[in-house]
């Protein structure tokens, strides 16, 4: 009953939208507290990477609302919810192909520090900013690659450098889009320490949209099962996935009446 | 089109520059001694012209280089580094000409006009920018540039509607201040040979406001803003999932270039001491503006340098040239007319292609890249 007296970090409620008779997220309500870990599993269509563009902002809801810290954000548009400590990663890797590692990384701390609508200053001359963007760098291990530009990257290393954006972004709520997926085997650790790091370091709440079970039970305080658009299954790892709907809907086993 | 990267990968940019050089160029060095040695010297005979050549023709030439930097600079802000593609351009360096011409006809000619009219005419382009931005910097970018056509096109058919303010068709000849005019001596004595006079001294007055507008959009698009306006161009949609907004910022971008291309319509009226359609606000000046900022390379800020300097040159001078040309060669069939003077312009987009499809990057492109390699 703890739940009820803390603000949620987030809250959907009744969240949907609709692509013409195609509800892709239906009716979702869900609160997601300050400090924990919660991941969102379900098969590939199931609505998963819709309903973060619905949190954050990339898609406007048919209905339902969305609220930060209490505050509702659903009218705001995605900029304004980052400034609202709503931090996303991309599940396709979304960069800025053509500018350096360093400065992807410089213009997510640059935001987050709100010093964009700076005109006369040179922008190297904010050394703290170019300092910051280097430390997410080193932390993400692609110090290496700083003067690399993303379309020169390897899909790992660009899988890094879009965890990397989302941790200079210094949100309270990160949502994580499958951030290993399609990375070799020997890179995957490296993401899934750096997620572990944010979830220890204190007070952030994180999203993790994820595939592989054994990463969801060792890291997920809370697993939510999303089927057809339709929140189908939420509670602790053990539980849920033990329970015959994600046997249907995740592992594609006949559930019988 | 793609612009080219601002920063070729192996180049360290976020080391700390000192001195007053970097601190004048916003830390953004041409980066290739072909490129710095074009530039200044390009910037040392525009300083020297009037010390340098005599008559009227090559000073013209030399004003109209600067007022085509700022406006080309100006332009390459909006379409190089932040990726939008506006036709109105123009409009605004009308707006700018007109400004001082209307101030100085029917206001008389001292300074006091002059600034009333350019205040005026930096609020009218501030006004329609931000409101061509606000309206429709949102929609598609095709969209855009076709609104921006409209709007400016309605715009050229005002200024000749309007003939009672704006001189309609004939445009608006005025007096200017009397220091600017040939009249004016400052000095009694010839200075390094030259006699000074007001035409100089309005010489003096484009050179400077131009380098000063040149370096001021250079320390723009080198700020922590204009990292934001590249960001938009490379990627809106993570620029603003990053917390940047993007129409507030493309249309910031928008009002500034906006303003720069007045003044510079504003410094071309000062010198003509006349402002029409065909000086400002033609068609054929806005496919200019478009081949000066390709020519010397998009989103480098320096091109625009190169380029208006080329294009005006070859304007002012490749005529010249091909008459001579075309008369050396009058005996053999076709070739006296290829290269008729008439057809400079069909020399000038030949020349373009083959620029464009040879140094996508532009000139100044071009001279990095051969440093690298
Ligand atoms: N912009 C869109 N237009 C139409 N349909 C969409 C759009 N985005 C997602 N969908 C549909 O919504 C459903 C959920 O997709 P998605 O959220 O990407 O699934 P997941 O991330 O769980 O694999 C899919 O059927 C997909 O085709
Ligand atoms: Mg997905």
């Amino acid at each position: 009953m703890t739940q009820k007296t803390t603000t949620p970090a987030l809250e959907t409620r009744g969240l949907t939208i609709r692509f013409g008779g195609h509800v892709a997220v239906n009716n979702v309500s869900c609160r997601f507290s300050p400090g924990t870990l919660t991941a969102i599993v379900g098969p590939n269509g199931a609505g998963k990477t819709t309903y973060f563009n619905l949190v954050s902002g990339q898609l406007r809801a048919s209905a339902g609302e969305v609220l930060v810290e209490g505050e509702d954000v659903t009218n705001l548009a995605p900029s304004a919810r980052a400034h609202r400590g709503l931090g996303r990663a991309f599940q396709l890797t979304n960069l800025f192909p053509q500018l350096t590692a360093l400065e992807n990384v410089r213009l997510a701390v640059q935001s987050r520090a709100d010093a964009g609508w700076s005109l006369f200053k040179v922008w190297n001359s904010r050394r703290d900013l170019i300092e910051k963007a280097e430390a997410i760098l080193e932390r993400v291990r692609l110090a290496d690659k700083r003067h690399v530009a993303p379309k020169t990257l390897s899909h790992g290393d660009q899988r890094k450098l879009e965890v990397a954006l989302l941790i200079a972004m210094e949100p309270k709520v990160f949502m994580f889009d499958e951030p290993t997926a399609g990375m070799s085997v020997d890179e995957v650790p490296t993401v899934l320490e750096l997620i572990h790091d944010i979830k220890q370091r204190g007070d952030a709440t994180v999203l993790l949209v994820e595939h592989k079970m054994d990463v969801v039970r060792s890291l997920a305080d809370r697993i939510v099962v999303l089927h057809n658009g339709t929140l189908v299954a939420d509670g602790d790892p053990a539980t849920v996935i033990a329970s015959p709907v994600v046997q249907e809907a995740y592992l594609g086993v006949e559930v019988r009446p | 089109m793609t612009a080219t990267p601002a920063i070729p990968a192996s180049f360290d940019e976020a080391r700390p520059r000192g001195g007053l050089l970097a601190g004048l160029l916003s830390s953004d060095m041409p980066r290739s001694r072909a490129l710095s040695f074009i530039l200044i010297a390009i910037v040392l005979v525009l300083a020297l012209t009037p010390f340098l050549f005599s008559g009227s023709q090559p000073l013209s030439t030399a004003a109209k280089i600067c007022v085509f930097i700022v406006l080309v600079a100006s332009y390459d802000l909006l379409l190089g580094y932040s990726g939008i593609v506006s036709f109105a351009h123009t409009m605004f360096f009308g707006i700018g000409g007109y400004g001082i011409a209307i101030g100085l006809e029917k206001l008389g000619a001292d300074w006091g006009s002059a600034a009333i009219g350019l205040v005026a005419a930096l609020c009218t382009s501030a006004i329609l920018a931000i409101a061509i931005g606000l309206l429709s910097l949102r929609v598609r970018a095709i969209f855009f540039s076709m609104i921006t056509l409209a709007v400016a096109s309605a715009m050229a058919v005002l200024a000749s509607q309007m003939s009672g303010i704006t001189g309609g068709e004939d445009g608006l000849s005025f007096q200017l201040p009397y220091a600017l005019r040939p009249a004016f001596r400052p000095f009694a004595e010839p200075v390094f040979g030259v006699m000074i006079n007001g035409r100089i001294v309005a010489y003096y007055l484009l050179f400077f406001v131009a380098m000063g507008m040149f370096l001021l959009m250079l320390r723009i698009v080198n700020s922590p803003f204009g990292r934001v306006l590249q960001a938009i161009r490379e990627n809106e949609f993570r620029a603003e999932a990053l917390g940047y907004r993007v129409v507030a910022y493309r249309t910031a971008a928008s009002v500034i270039s906006a303003l720069a291309a007045t003044v510079a319509g504003a410094l071309l009226a000062l010198w003509l001491r006349y402002n029409g359609p065909d000086t400002t606000l033609s068609f054929a000046i806005m496919i200019d503006i478009l081949l000066m900022v390709v020519i010397g390379g998009m989103g480098t800020m320096y091109g625009a340098i190169i380029g208006a300097a080329l294009f005006v040159l070859a304007q002012s001078y490749l005529q010249v040239l091909m008459e001579a040309g075309s008369k050396a060669l009058a005996g053999i069939p076709l070739l006296p007319n290829l290269i008729h003077p008439d057809r400079w312009l069909l020399w000038l987009g030949a020349l373009f292609v083959i620029s464009v499809y040879a140094f996508p990057g532009g000139i100044v492109g071009r001279l990095r890249q051969g440093k690298r390699n």
